[in-house]
């Protein structure tokens, strides 16, 4: 009677997101179960200069408070992570953060696909990645090597995105593994949270 | 999909520290897989044909440095980091002496440094202190003693100043020529841009502040704690050390031979020798 085919050898779950994800990234983080048991790294696209405000507006509602990540800091499961401003974040193998001021990719820093890639590289098929509502394409090649490593690959359903540019663009690009709404992805987190329980 | 393993990363950092004396080594692995993918892109180049290139033509290593390094950096990035500079830190350092150094390690295309300078400048001590700005690559070296950018950054270098509350008008600070922004000479007049290698360098001066911001975030954590150690050496007793916003010295080894004076800034003062 599995909706989903789930288990419980996951190691995280990316987030990405751009105009129009706001609502659901609050209704996902509001809606998840107490002691989610994986790291939840989150790359949303922000305003450059505007580096306080964010993690509060998206902590209010949140069941975990949600942090920006220092350079170095150990990725720690049943954290919620943002990209903090005007940086790139990555993961590094032995599965710590590890910050970067790199040229913008897909006109962002913080860019989706560099999040996305580096996650993918170092937890390759224990990976789940979640690409909501935006107005460009960053995210897209990051999904691609999500599932290009084994990784499952979920973007908002894109009728319901306020843009659907984003999760198109990344349908286009790679195989998705499921097309849900984001009432069905926080069913989708609460089913996997059971496996570990 | 465009990738590299971790071990033809690893020969070509081998490489370039055997036949060039620069040590990679110990960059952190995530960007400086990037860079090198960006380098392959950008000279079309497979992995082996960037070995051959290195090996072959030692005019290209400057080239691949320059494109290895990361030089994106801006005037007044976190205004509010200028600011507690200004109003506490410059202050504080002036309690004791009238005459002070500064360096910054890592100062790429010197965008701090001119910062640094217009700010010492409207608090009239720009005769007072030294500074001292060095960097791995003498490409961008030469661009930060030019003191030459792109008009089109001169918009968001503006806007920072302006949040940083600058008390002059950022457009007296340069003129226009052609394309081109052109800082005024006189505010480098105390300063003196050198080659250093913070990582395979040795100390050669004490200082009152060393500015090193988004620099460490490209190196692992066995060359954070070395870099700390130098830098802790090169700074008088209670000398300050100002970090990336989002770096932390947290997991270096030196740590406790500092104190934090502004977390949200990363700022820190040397407490113990």
């Amino acid at each position: 009677m599995n909706k989903f085919n789930l288990n419980n050898s996951y190691k995280a779950v990316v987030i990405g997101g751009s105009a129009g994800s706001f609502q659901g990234v609050v209704k996902i983080l509001s809606q998840l179960p107490k002691g989610f048991p994986l790291p939840i790294i989150m790359c949303l696209h922000r305003l450059k200069h505007v580096r306080n405000g964010f993690v509060e507006a998206l902590s209010i509602k949140s069941v975990v408070q949600v942090t920006e990540p220092h350079d170095k800091e150990p990725v720690k499961k049943g954290n919620v992570y943002l990209a903090p401003s005007n940086y790139h974040l990555s993961v590094e193998l032995g599965n710590y953060f590890a910050l970067s001021t790199e040229e913008m990719v897909n006109n962002s820093r913080p860019a989706i696909d560099i999040t996305l890639a580096s996650c993918a590289y170092v937890y390759k098929d224990k990976l789940i990645g979640i690409l909501l509502s935006g107005a460009n394409k960053d995210g897209a090649m990051g999904m691609k090597h999500i599932h290009d490593r084994g990784g499952t690959t979920i973007i908002q359903d894109p009728s319901e995105c306020m843009i659907d540019t984003m999760p198109r663009a990344a349908l286009s690009l790679t195989e998705i593994d499921y097309i849900m709404r984001v009432d069905q992805i926080v069913e989708f987190l609460k089913e996997l949270d059971k496996k570990y329980r | 999909m465009l990738d590299i393993d971790i071990s033809d990363l690893k020969k070509i950092s081998e490489l370039i520290y055997q036949k060039y004396g620069y040590d990679f080594r110990n960059y952190a692995m995530s960007s400086f897989k990037r860079r090198v993918l960006r380098i392959l892109e950008l000279k079309k180049l497979t992995v082996d044909g960037l070995l051959k290139k290195l090996t072959d033509s030692p005019n290209f290593v400057n080239e691949f440095l320059d494109e290895l390094t990361v030089n994106v950096t801006e005037m007044f990035r976190d205004p509010s980091f200028w600011r507690i500079m200004r109003e506490e830190v410059i202050p504080a350092i002036m309690l004791n002496h009238k005459q002070f150094k500064i360096w910054h390690a890592g100062c790429s295309s010197g965008e701090e440094v001119i910062s640094m300078c217009i700010m010492l400048k409207e608090m009239g001590i720009l005769h007072d202190v030294t500074v001292i700005a060095t960097d791995l690559d003498v490409n961008i070296l030469e661009k930060a003693k030019a003191a030459t950018y792109p008009l089109k950054n001169m918009e968001l270098n503006e806007k920072n100043y302006i949040r940083f509350q600058g008390t002059g008008n950022f457009k007296d600070y340069y003129r226009e020529e052609g394309s081109n922004a052109v800082f005024n000479k006189d505010l480098l007049m105390n300063v003196s841009f050198r080659r250093h290698d913070l990582v395979l360098g040795d100390i050669f001066n004490k200082f009152d502040l060393v500015l090193c911001r988004n620099v460490m975030i490209y190196f692992n954590q066995t060359l954070q704690n070395d870099v700390l150690k130098k830098f802790h050496e090169s700074l008088f007793k209670y000398g300050y050390l100002a970090i990336g916003s989002k770096e932390s010295l947290i997991w270096c080894d030196y740590a406790n031979r500092f104190i934090v004076v502004n977390n949200e800034e990363k700022i820190y003062k040397k407490i113990k020798d």
